[in-house]
C-alpha cells in the first residue's frame, strides 16, 4: 500500500507539470502577441519554438500520467473524469500553439490603431485559460473552492466575446480591404477562441466536481 | 453421523461466505478498487477470526432461546433455515438467515415441546428493527464527519484515493471480524449443544473448546463462500439494489460494522457494563439489512431524495414472513425426519418433582400449594409444565422459571478425569480446589451439583440479586453451565 502513495506522489508532481506548461504556454502567448504588435517577428517565432516544446512535453506528459493512472488502476472512481480533463487540457496548449502560429506563418498586417483592442483580447482571452488552469489544480487539491474559480473563466470568457464582437464591427466598419477584414477577423476568432474553448472544459469541470461530492 | 448432521451448517455458512463478502468489499472490488483476491483473503481472515474469538455471544442467545439437543434436530433446523431463504429467493422476497434460524428454533421448540422464552424472542425481534436503524443512525453521523474533512482537509485526489482503499481494506476487514462473530451463530449456533467436537488442550494455557472447533469449522465454511461463490454475487448484487462510491461504500461497511460488532461483542458488552451504560443484546442479526440500513442513512443524511421506500417495506415484511415461513418448514421438516427417516430431533427434557425436589424448592420459599399441587407429578415435557403452571395466576415468571429449572431432569456423572477439558484460568484456585474434591457420582439434577458446590465455598455463591452484582453473577452461572456440560451424561 506504501507503493500506492509513492506513485500517487509522483503522479501528483506530475499532473502539476502539465499544468505548469499549459499556464506557462498561455503567458508565452500573451508576450508573443505583444512582441507581434510591436513589430517583433523574431521574437515571437522564438516564442511559438518554446510553446511548440511545452506541447510537446505536456502531450508525452499527459500520455504518461493515463498510462500509469490506468496500469495501476489508480483513482478508478474518477479515472474517466480525469482523464478526459487532462485531454482537454492539453487541446488549449494546442489552440495557443496553433494561434501563435497563424501569425508567424500568415503575419496579419494589422493596423496600428488596432493594437490596444488586439492585446486587449489576448489578454482577457488569456486570463480565462488561467483561471481554468486554477479550477484544475483545485479539482485536485481543494475541490470545494472550483467553483469559485469556474466563474471567473465564464467571465472572462464573456469579456473577450464582448471585446471581439467590438473589434471585428470596427474592423468592417473601416474602409479596409475585404481581403484584410477577412483575415483580420479570422485572426480575431482565432484568439478569441481560446476562450471559448476555457469555457467548454470549465463547463465538464464543474460536473466533475460535482461527481467527486459525498 | 454427528459430523454428517454439520451439513446443513455447513452450506448455510457457504452462502454466508458468498454474500457477506459481497456486501463488505463488493464496491471495492467493483470500482476496482481492490482486487478480488486481496478481498478474499482479508474477508475470510475477518470472518474466520471473528467466529473463533468472539462467535460466542450471540450463539449463546440462540442457545438460550431453544437449546437444540439432538444433532438430527440441528441438521434439520439449519436445513430449514436454508430452504426458507431458498424460498423467499424464489418468490424474490428479501429473506434474512438471521431471521430464518430463528422460526427455524421456534419451529424446533414446537415440536419438541421445549418451552419457548417469549420475552427473549420479543428482545431478538426488536434487534431485527434496531439493527438497521441503528446502521442508518451511524451511517448519518459518518456521513456528516467525512463530508466535512473531505470539504476541509486539502488532499489531492489521488492521496485522497490511496486512503480511501486504506480505509476499505481496515473497514472490510473490521466488518468481517464483525460479520463472523455475529453470524456464525446463524451457521453454527443451533449445532453448539450437539457439538461432536471433544475440548483440546495443549499444555498449560492453550485451550480450544470443542465450540470454538465447531465455530472455526463454520469460519472455514464461509470462508470457501467468499472463495468460491462471492466474486460472482460481488457483481450482480451491488448493481441490482444501489451503487456506491468507494467513500459511500466506506461509511456504509463502518455503520454495518458498528452495528454487527455491538450485537456481537462479549468484550465491548462488558466494557459498556463497566461504564454503567445501556447494553446491547447478543444477537446474530442480519448483515445485509444493516447494510441496507446504512445506504438509506446516506440517502437521509442527503435530505432524503432518491429513498427507496419499497425496499424498506420489503424489510418490514420480511421480519414477518421468514421467521413464521421457517417456523412451520422446520416443524414439518422435523416431522418428516423424526417419522420417514427415523431420525431422533430432540432429546425429551422430564421435569419431575419427586421428593428431592420438592424440598429444595421449598428452600427456594415457593408457595406451599404450588408444591403439595406439583408433589410426585411427572411432565414429558417442558411446555407441559409450564402450561400446568400458568393455571397458577399468581405465581411469577421467576418462580415458574425456578420450578422448571429444579425440575428438569437430566442425568450427571462426576468423572474428575474430564476436569482436565476445563479452562482453568476461567476459575480461581478455591473454585478449582473444590472441584478437584467432589467424590465421584450420579445425579439427576443439575441443582445437586450446584449445591455441593456451594457447600464447598463461598466462591460459588450466588451473590444478591442488585445491579452491580449482576455481572459477577452471570460468570458464576456461566460456570456452573460450563461443570454441569461436562458432567452431563451424553445419550448421542
Amino acid at each position: 500500500m506504501a507503493a500506492i502513495l509513492k506513485i500517487s506522489k509522483v503522479i501528483e508532481n506530475q499532473i502539476d507539470e502539465f499544468l505548469d506548461l499549459v499556464s506557462e504556454s498561455g503567458m508565452l502567448f500573451r508576450r508573443g502577441i505583444e512582441n507581434y504588435l510591436n513589430g517583433d517577428i523574431k521574437q515571437l517565432n522564438q516564442r511559438l519554438q518554446r510553446v511548440i516544446e511545452y506541447e510537446r512535453k505536456a502531450d508525452n506528459l499527459r500520455v504518461d500520467i493515463e498510462k500509469q493512472l490506468s496500469l495501476r488502476t489508480l483513482i478508478p472512481e474518477n479515472r474517466g473524469d480525469v482523464l478526459s480533463l487532462l485531454e482537454s487540457t492539453d487541446n488549449i496548449i494546442d489552440n495557443i500553439k496553433k494561434t501563435l502560429q497563424i501569425f508567424s506563418i500568415e503575419t496579419p498586417a494589422i493596423p496600428e490603431k488596432y493594437n490596444d483592442q488586439f492585446s486587449e483580447l489576448t489578454d482577457t482571452s488569456i486570463q480565462s485559460a488561467e483561471w481554468l488552469i486554477r479550477s484544475v489544480r483545485a479539482f485536485f487539491k481543494e475541490f470545494m473552492s472550483v467553483k469559485d474559480h469556474i466563474h471567473k473563466v465564464s467571465f472572462y470568457e464573456k469579456e473577450s466575446d464582448d471585446i471581439a464582437f467590438k473589434l471585428k464591427k470596427q474592423i468592417f466598419a473601416d474602409k479596409l480591404d475585404l481581403s484584410l477584414q477577412m483575415h483580420l477577423r479570422y485572426v480575431v476568432s482565432n484568439i478569441e477562441s481560446i476562450s471559448d474553448y476555457a469555457e467548454l472544459v470549465s463547463d465538464r469541470l464543474a460536473i466533475y466536481t460535482i461527481n467527486r461530492m459525498i | 453421523m454427528n459430523y454428517i448432521f454439520l451439513t446443513s451448517g455447513l452450506l448455510l455458512g457457504w452462502t454466508f461466505g458468498a454474500n457477506g463478502a459481497a456486501n463488505l468489499f463488493g464496491t471495492a472490488v467493483g470500482t476496482k478498487m481492490l482486487k478480488f483476491r486481496t478481498a478474499a483473503i482479508i474477508a475470510s481472515i475477518g470472518m474466520v477470526a471473528g467466529a473463533v474469538l468472539e462467535g460466542g455471544g450471540a450463539s449463546e442467545t440462540l442457545g438460550q432461546l431453544g437449546a437444540i439437543n439432538a444433532s438430527a434436530g440441528a441438521f434439520t433446523v439449519a436445513l430449514a433455515a436454508g430452504a426458507t431463504l431458498a424460498l423467499m429467493a424464489k418468490l424474490r422476497l428479501p429473506g434474512s438467515t438471521s431471521q430464518a434460524i430463528v422460526g427455524g428454533i421456534v419451529g424446533w421448540n414446537l415440536f419438541s415441546g421445549a418451552s419457548t422464552d417469549y420475552s427473549l424472542l420479543a428482545q431478538i425481534a426488536t434487534t431485527w428493527f434496531l439493527c438497521p436503524a441503528l446502521a442508518a443512525f451511524f451511517a448519518i453521523i459518518i456521513y456528516f464527519i467525512t463530508k466535512y474533512l473531505l470539504e476541509n482537509v486539502k488532499m489531492h485526489l489521488l492521496t485522497m484515493d490511496a486512503y480511501t482503499r486504506y480505509a476499505l481494506i481496515i473497514v472490510g476487514a473490521f466488518g468481517a471480524y464483525s460479520f463472523g462473530a455475529n453470524n456464525i451463530a446463524n451457521v453454527m449456533g443451533v449445532f453448539v449443544s450437539t457439538s461432536p467436537f471433544k475440548d483440546i488442550a495443549i499444555g498449560q494455557h492453550i485451550h480450544f473448546s470443542s465450540v470454538r472447533q465447531l465455530f472455526l469449522l463454520g469460519g472455514i465454511a464461509i470462508a470457501v463462500g467468499v472463495f468460491t461463490y462471492s466474486k460472482r454475487v460481488m457483481k450482480t448484487v451491488g448493481r441490482d439494489l444501489y451503487r456506491l462510491t468507494p467513500v459511500t461504500a466506506f461509511i456504509v461497511v463502518l455503520s454495518h460494522s458498528l452495528v454487527l460488532y455491538f450485537f456481537a461483542s462479549n468484550n465491548f458488552r462488558e466494557w459498556l457494563i463497566s461504564l454503567n451504560l445501556p447494553t446491547f443484546p447478543l444477537v446474530p442479526v442480519s448483515s445485509s439489512q444493516a447494510i441496507i440500513g446504512g445506504v438509506i442513512g446516506i440517502a437521509l443524511a442527503k435530505g432524503g431524495r432518491n429513498l427507496q421506500w419499497g425496499v424498506l417495506g420489503k424489510i418490514f415484511s420480511s421480519w414477518i414472513t421468514t421467521p413464521i415461513i421457517a417456523g412451520f418448514i422446520s416443524f414439518f421438516a422435523l416431522f418428516i425426519v423424526q417419522n420417514v427417516f427415523d431420525q431422533k430431533v430432540y432429546d425429551v427434557t422430564i421435569h419431575s418433582f419427586p421428593d428431592m425436589v420438592i424440598e429444595r424448592l421449598e428452600r427456594e420459599e415457593i408457595e406451599g400449594y404450588v408444591l403439595q399441587s406439583l408433589a410426585g407429578m411427572e411432565f414429558s415435557n417442558t411446555r407441559r409444565l409450564r402450561r400446568y403452571l400458568n393455571d397458577f395466576r399468581d405465581l411469577d415468571f421467576e418462580v415458574k422459571d425456578k420450578i422448571v429449572f429444579y425440575s428438569t431432569k437430566e442425568g450427571y456423572e462426576i468423572n474428575r478425569a474430564l476436569l482436565k477439558q476445563i479452562r482453568e484460568e476461567d476459575f480461581t484456585a478455591t473454585q478449582l480446589q473444590d472441584l478437584y474434591s467432589l467424590k465421584s457420582g450420579k445425579f439427576l439434577y443439575s441443582w445437586e451439583i450446584y449445591d455441593l458446590l456451594s457447600e464447598r465455598s463461598d466462591e460459588w455463591k450466588l451473590k444478591p440479586n442488585t445491579e452491580e452484582n449482576i455481572e459477577y453473577n452471570e460468570e458464576l452461572k456461566r460456570k456452573y453451565e460450563c461443570v454441569t456440560e461436562l458432567f452431563k451424561i451424553k445419550h448421542n
